[in-house]
């Protein structure tokens, strides 16, 4: 099963440069789908089927909205290189993540055993033992996300309602105080 | 823009009617098995999605107008946070799943979970509304190269 996940991140590092690569806008956000699949087989192989389902939900849609307003801006490509300076500083930036990353994850535990295992009564294994029993829900994800971790859903649903809220606003045609000028504050539709 | 094919008009026709089946199945039996709010509201909102972009902005609004669809975000969000002080007001902890300690459901049954059903429903329809939303104000944002007049069109537009 490690060969296959080595397999599947190879194919999205190799998505992800083609992404970089092409000077079409539409293999970009195309190359960008195909890294997200990828993580969505993966998470599907770490045996974790909802984050596999959200991830391959959202990636669609994701996928068409980028297409819609590439095709609808009418930006076709896009090429060019980066000045050498922004390049090196690119590089540079890059390298010194490699080393942090590779500084940090030889410090994890062995690959498939849980971190929290080492702790006494660790929440892991709280969530895990009386999740059914504490809140009656048979999907353990869905007792932390919804009830031991609901506040965290909550920040989430509120960053998505403000994201929401901020882009419909800057996409009016007019701003209130215009409208009001023109034909008394009415509301659209 | 009329070069809609008619097959693919037709065809999403009866198909968004499934996706958005599938999208309340998804949020509604999130406790049992893999899904939940979320991606059952982004596979409700893609249905609307198909429709936009098989059948273009008039269809898809008449089955969901633009102020439904705030209105629902709004809803949504709020239900959401409502279920959350419901908590805190019977029990004095935010957040509490009430339903669970009074009327507790039996395992594995569709009401079971408590506060976690309602709770997906209500991510659902926020979820669902706002992508909605959000391709809709994009599905208006095009720049026309021929006509320099109005280069951008916004969401009052028709």
């Amino acid at each position: 099963m490690e060969l296959l996940l080595i397999f599947m991140l190879l194919f999205m590092i190799l998505a992800g440069i083609v992404a970089l690569w092409t000077d079409e806008l539409l293999s970009a956000v195309i190359a960008v789908g195909a890294v997200g699949v990828g993580t969505s087989v993966a998470f599907l192989l770490l045996g974790a089927p909802d984050l596999a389902i959200t991830q391959i939900v959202v990636e669609v849609v994701a996928l068409v909205l980028l297409i819609k307003v590439t095709i609808g801006v009418g930006v076709r490509t896009m090429s060019g290189m980066p000045s050498p300076k922004r390049l090196r500083l690119a590089a540079a930036v890059t390298v010194l993540l490699l080393l942090v990353m590779v500084r940090s994850f030889t410090g994890l535990p062995e690959f498939g055993s849980p971190v929290m295992e080492r702790v006494d009564d660790a929440p892991s294994i709280v969530y895990l033992e009386e999740g059914l029993e504490r809140t009656g829900s048979a999907n353990q994800v869905m007792s932390v996300l919804l009830d031991f971790r609901a506040y965290d859903t909550l920040g989430e649903a509120t960053v998505i309602f403000t994201a929401v809220f901020g882009a419909l606003v800057l996409l009016r045609k007019k701003g209130k105080k215009d409208r009001e000028d023109d034909d008394g504050g009415e509301d659209e539709e | 823009m009329n070069n809609r094919s008619l097959i693919v008009s037709r065809v999403s026709r009866w198909v968004a009617p499934l996706i958005f089946v599938f999208g309340i199945y998804v949020a509604l039996y999130g406790h049992l098995s893999p899904g939940g709010g979320f991606p059952g509201g982004v596979i409700l909102s893609s249905a609307f999605i198909l429709t936009l972009l098989a059948r273009g902005r008039k269809a898809t609004l008449e089955r969901l107008p633009f102020g439904v669809a705030k209105k629902l975000d709004a809803v949504g969000a709020l239900l959401f946070l409502c279920i959350a002080l419901f908590g805190l007001v019977v029990t004095g902890v935010f957040f509490a799943n009430f339903i669970h300690q009074y009327l507790p459901g039996e395992p594995l049954r569709l009401f079971s979970g408590g506060t976690i059903m309602p709770a997906n429903i209500a991510i659902g329809l926020k979820v669902a509304a706002s992508l909605f939303l959000v391709m809709f104000a994009l599905s208006a944002l095009r720049i026309s190269t021929d006509e320099q007049d109005e280069p951008i069109r916004t969401l009052e537009d028709k």
